[in-house]
């Protein structure tokens, strides 16, 4: 982020969460967090592979490939 | 170019398609020369006539073997948020630069199989963040409504914005959108039209660009009641490749549509009368109360004592999962990248550039509640605060069928008019936001104006699972609102 938006954007985070400080006037003592609104069990499936072989779908909307990879700034020197 | 095939609703436009009075061809047609004459509204992203006039010829075929889907030949517009095969899916950001998936969401593969014809993509707010539609990377999309004898340009609402612009301007005959807070409600209140946000789970959200995981629901933007549970039925429906859509039938909404509602028990919560509230905000609720009770619903008032604390709640959850869903956009497989020095340098340079002002805010908020230290106190809280959030509506549920109140605190403001304050911004979901907590189905349908001349929403919020009852609540207010207001069409070149 540029150095010139750093004071307005920290302001705006300051008016963001003072306002959102009014939860703790919310008595929560022994009430569980949400942890799903469904309320479904999850569905188990076979652990099997159901897709694949598109290496070239994956790699097309990328910058940079090559030989099937893709390329990204040296990291080892 | 006929006008009045762009004014048919879906179920008309099914009839006339079905006696081969007019052809899929035309109807695309006729939409296709209205969206390249309403460009001043940049209510879409991408134009696709070309694909419209393939799917046309191909529901003409169906058509004429007598072998229709649910929505043969009906042209229609696409949030920029799903991503479609072979099409720029750019979720309104920067950062999706370029990206065409290679594969479609399963939402809008279900509508294609239906026989749908897609017309293009629409502007949206940034990744969805938005109430305004004015974060795209696109820029703002304007409401085709203005304030009679003012030609000062409105927002349409957001984050679905360009989908509830483009039902309203008769751009497309119904169009997809997403609901995170409030994102397909809000707009469609903006704008004249119905907006439906159904269960959390009924419709898969695989393929659609990720926002806040646990309460992004995508849902049909319609010009009647009507056609959203036409559109909602060939969009639902369970889906292996998410793990939270729900295994259970979709019912025929269409065909409980003209029950009465007679019997049925209303809740009014006493709590979503905010303070400030304008007068003709309260008076039109009232009225749907009126028109509820001579339809013979018995009206009940309800409590749900949590309601003040969902909008801050939400901007916990909301910008925590963001924080985790957009920490994949590193500029290395798609979309934008920005080259600059070592690769901790190329992912900074990247996100910089690629992310507007309100995704960095909620990124940055996100990743604070969810810091070591803040956790307990910001993000479990909030957790908290939405298990008794949900719990408010199941005591109500005990009392009352359907609840019903307005869809937003005000009726669409001025382009620019909010944009230097998110907090004020994020008031405008003050209503709509508890119906996302708790993953329940709601409906928000134009009911009157305001005395400013601009459209203003009721909402109808149901039980898990239930939007037939809120389709049918809402069919009843239609029928008694009647309401039948058009934008003059300033922004049309000829």
């Amino acid at each position: 982020m540029p150095d010139e938006d750093l004071a307005p954007m920290a302001d705006e985070l300051s008016g963001i969460l003072k306002w959102i400080e009014q939860l703790n006037e919310v008595g929560t003592a022994g009430v569980e967090p949400m942890t799903s609104v469904v309320g479904h069990p999850l569905h188990h499936r076979d652990d099997v592979v159901t897709d694949g072989g598109c290496r070239e779908d994956i790699l097309g909307n990328a910058t940079e490939t090559a030989d099937g990879y893709f390329v990204v700034p040296k990291v080892i020197e | 170019m006929s006008t009045s095939l762009t004014s048919l609703t879906i179920a008309d436009a099914r009839a006339q398609l079905g006696d081969r009075s007019i052809s899929a061809r035309e109807l695309a047609e006729s939409h296709i020369a209205g969206i390249e004459a309403s460009r001043a509204l940049n209510a879409f992203v991408s134009e696709t006539a070309d694909r419209a006039i393939a799917d046309a010829a191909r529901a003409d075929a169906r058509l004429a073997k007598g072998d229709a889907g649910v929505l043969e030949g009906i042209p229609v517009a696409i949030k920029d948020l799903f991503c479609t095969k072979g099409v720029l899916s750019t979720a309104g950001s920067h950062i999706l630069n370029g990206f065409v998936p290679a594969y479609e969401s399963t939402v809008t593969a279900n509508m294609w199989r239906e026989g749908a014809v897609m017309l293009g993509k629409t502007n949206m707010d940034e990744f969805a963040m938005g109430s305004s539609n004015e974060t795209s990377y696109y820029g703002p999309v304007l409401n085709p409504w203005r304030r009679p004898g003012d030609n000062r340009d409105l927002v349409p609402g957001g984050s679905s914005g360009g989908s509830a612009a483009a039902v309203a301007a008769q751009l497309c005959l119904g169009a997809t959108g997403t609901d995170t807070g409030g994102s397909i409600r809000q707009p469609a209140a903006f704008t004249g039209t119905v907006g439906l946000k159904p269960t959390y789970g009924r419709c898969s959200r695989w393929g659609i660009v990720a926002f806040a995981s646990s309460l992004d629901q995508a849902g049909p933007m319609t010009r009647t009641v009507g056609d959203a549970a036409i559109m909602l039925k060939a969009m639902a429906g369970y889906d292996a490749k998410d793990s939270t859509s729900v295994d259970v039938a979709v019912p025929d909404y269409e065909s409980v549509l003209e029950d009465s509602v007679k019997g049925l028990r209303i809740g009014i919560p006493a709590e979503y009368r905010i303070d400030g509230t304008p007068a003709e905000i309260v008076a039109l609720w009232e009225s749907g109360i009126a028109w509820l009770k001579d339809a013979g619903a018995e009206i009940v008032a309800v409590s749900l004592p949590h309601t003040k604390y969902a909008l801050p709640a939400y901007y916990i959850v909301a910008p925590a999962e963001a924080s985790s869903n957009l920490a994949r956009y590193d500029g290395v497989r798609y979309g934008l990248r920005v080259d600059q020095g070592d690769l901790t340098e190329m992912y900074e340079a990247t996100r910089a550039a690629g992310f507007g002002a309100e995704v960095k805010r909620r990124i940055l908020i996100g990743t604070y509640v969810l810091s070591a230290g803040y956790y307990d106190a910001y993000y479990l809280q909030a957790q908290k605060v939405r298990t008794l959030i949900a719990d408010d509506f199941k005591q109500a549920w005990q009392k009352v069928d359907v609840l019903l109140t307005p869809t937003t605190p005000e009726p669409a403001f001025g382009v620019g008019e909010k944009s230097d304050d998110p907090v004020a911004m994020y008031l405008n979901d003050i209503l709509t936001v508890p119906a996302n907590m708790a993953g329940l189905p709601a409906l928000s349908l134009p009911a009157g104006l305001s005395s400013q001349g601009l459209p203003l929403g009721l909402q109808v919020v149901g039980r898990a699972f239930d939007e037939e009852t809120v389709l049918r609540v809402g069919r009843a207010l239609e029928r008694a609102a009647a309401f039948d207001g058009r934008p003059a069409p300033w922004w049309r070149s000829s």
